[in-house]
């Protein structure tokens, strides 16, 4: 007699949380979990060849950045691959629209609109060096802070290469 | 003392009404229907130069179930902060001519649209700005198909082909 209602009013608590939960993870911050080791030794320093995933670490990522799309070099980002839409990578910002980007076989410029990421682990990343500049429109969040494991806890620095990249814009700051 | 009280806790269950319903209606826009103004000419004769506003929803793309002559709304590779309505020419794998310029010169080029890609033209070419510039758009830069428009009245309806 009571169950239809208590069902009810539990399925609505669900609904709502799940809304609410959902609003405040694409417009403020969420917490994923990174995967692999193109990001050691910012993210996962440990090479284990089997990852499970209770050690990878979790970082916080901040969605205010995609207000305005402004991003300064050296910002760890999280972008959708331009290759798979449904796969999500995390890599540092290395060049920002207008720069030109060294690799070892040429200088790459970044048309407007684009970004160059590349991973902390030049060894095994798979990042604009194969895939090219990714389009800002894919850039999800911003890697702020690492919230696990604890003992590796804090926030996560903006790191430059200054000899391998000529920046246009004189707005970037680090 | 008592009279603050139950003001104070008037107004928290106010503010959380105003905020869950702030909170579907985003769940709602980002996820299942929006509404866009669409300006401009390079999707003459099915959208209007003066403005059009037309329903986008947000299921198709996420379900993949977009083909080519579908009108869709994306980000601009250009210019993140920007949206562009273009129609889908090409999904991903197909062989795609076309000639920059159709006022010019009938020389055409060909290329098959990469893996996660899709290919945009506007429906009028000679002022469009799409794929034939700026080249194959990453699938993940699609936010929603269009399906329908609602202003200017004379031309209510569903869009398609």
């Amino acid at each position: 007699m009571g169950t239809p209602s208590i069902l009810w009013s539990i399925t609505k608590k669900c609904f709502t949380v799940g809304v609410i939960t959902l609003t405040v993870s694409d417009l403020f911050a969420s917490i994923v979990p990174v995967r692999g080791a193109s990001m050691s030794p910012t993210f996962n320093p440990k090479t284990n060849s089997l990852f499970d995933s209770l050690s990878d670490d979790r970082v916080l990522v901040e969605k205010l950045c995609l207000r305005n799309y402004k991003f300064s070099h050296g910002d760890v980002i999280v972008f959708s691959s331009p290759n798979n839409h449904k796969e999500k990578h995390v890599k540092r910002i290395v060049g920002l629209p207008g720069d030109w980007v060294g690799t070892i076989y040429d200088v790459v410029h970044i048309p407007e609109g684009h970004c160059w990421v590349e991973g902390d682990n030049s060894a095994s990343s798979l990042d604009s060096r194969s895939f090219g500049p990714v389009p800002l429109g894919l850039v999800k969040g911003r890697v702020t802070h690492v919230l696990w494991p604890p003992h590796r806890v804090g926030t996560v620095d903006r790191k430059t290469s200054q000899n391998r990249v000529s920046s246009s814009s004189s707005a970037s700051k680090f | 003392m008592r009279q603050w009280k139950i003001i104070a806790k008037e107004a928290m269950a106010r503010a959380s009404i105003i905020g869950k319903f702030l909170c579907l209606l985003h769940v709602t826009d980002a996820y299942v229907l929006s509404s866009n103004h669409v300006l401009g000419p390079s999707m003459l004769p099915t959208l209007n130069i003066t403005g059009d506003v037309v329903l986008v929803e947000h299921l198709s793309h996420r379900l993949g179930k977009l083909g080519s002559g579908d009108l869709v709304l994306v980000r601009s590779p250009l210019d993140p902060k920007k949206t562009l309505t273009k129609r889908i020419v090409a999904m991903e794998g197909d062989k795609v001519t076309f000639s920059l310029d159709p006022t010019r010169s009938h020389s055409s080029r060909s290329l098959v649209v990469p893996k996660g890609h899709v290919w945009i033209q506007g429906d009028n070419l000679y002022v469009s700005r799409d794929s034939r510039h700026f080249g194959p758009l990453p699938y993940g830069l699609i936010e929603g198909k269009v399906f329908m428009r609602v202003w200017p009245p004379s031309s209510f309806g569903l869009l398609g082909e």
